[in-house]
């Protein structure tokens, strides 16, 4: 059981290594999309994001869906993102942006400082 | 040493984000209603976007426009309207990009001692809204927490 679990998140961590791979997973998190209009949005040829899509799928992080020649894309069934934790990830991201802030805060301080 | 970044579901309608600031709520509202500097730190590092436009007319009935990078082809904009401005205290402003489901946001800035206490509320016209927002904006802290993981994966290489 722990090895099954830990080759999961081996797989998911190796998934999630790529640029693209995590690009892929933020635009499924807006709206589903084709593997046509994923390898158009990332610039990239169909066989390569077929690659990208795979390499997620087999993680559990995306699924796949033919409806007659178009293939769908959405967020699979291991997303990282859990409705009961959905809290603490809208305050990671406020928590982020104001750190951020804090040193915008600081390089007006020291502005007004100086002109003093 | 960052201070903490609180939130609370305060209700079925309303989300309330709470930070203090380590200076005077006149340099935090202004950080919050000029482009040039709201540009440096509303969208954090970790995240896969840049904002390529950032329009702020801070007036009452002045509206704003922020646009969105994903590198892709397509653009992702939000805008709205502020209601109330108070320099260094109060800003309340629509948030319209999602049509009528979208909250009304009221930022309020209370200084004490040097420190400025920031509280973001957000009102949403219907609990159906917010549970609607939470499961789109279940993605928006997504970046961070994938930015987390390729570090964590980062350090065990």
């Amino acid at each position: 059981m722990v090895k099954h679990s830990e080759a999961r998140l081996d797989a998911s961590f190796a998934a999630l290594a790529d640029v693209t791979r995590r690009g892929v997973l933020v635009q499924l998190g807006r709206a589903d999309t084709s593997i046509t209009d994923l390898a158009g949005k990332f610039d990239m040829t169909l066989a390569g994001m077929m690659k990208h899509v795979g390499v997620l799928e087999q993680a559990g992080l995306v699924r796949t869906e033919k409806v007659g020649r178009v293939r769908t894309c959405k967020l699979g069934p291991r997303q990282l993102q859990e409705a009961t934790n959905w809290i603490e990830s809208f305050r990671q991201l406020w928590a982020a942006r104001f750190d951020e802030l804090d040193n915008v805060i600081e390089d007006l301080k020291q502005k007004e400082k100086r002109i003093k | 040493m960052k201070n903490d970044t609180h939130v609370e579901r305060k209700s079925e309608r309303e989300l309330v984000v709470t930070r203090i600031f380590n200076g005077p709520a006149r340099l935090v509202f202004e950080a919050w209603t000029k482009p040039e500097l709201f540009k440096r730190w509303w969208v954090p590092k970790s995240a896969p976007m840049k904002m390529v436009t950032c329009e702020m007319d801070a007036r009452v009935g002045g509206r704003y426009r922020l646009v969105f990078d994903f590198g892709g082809p397509k653009t992702m904009e939000v805008f709205g309207k502020y209601l109330e401005v108070v320099p260094g205290s109060r800003l309340v402003w629509t948030n319209e990009e999602a049509g009528e489901g979208g909250p009304v946001t009221t930022a309020t800035f209370e200084e004490k001692g040097g420190q400025t206490l920031l509280t973001i509320h957000d009102l949403y016209p219907s609990k159906k809204a917010l549970d609607e927002a939470v499961a789109s904006g279940a993605t928006s802290g997504l970046p961070e927490q994938l930015e987390q993981l390729s570090e964590l994966l980062g350090s065990q290489a």
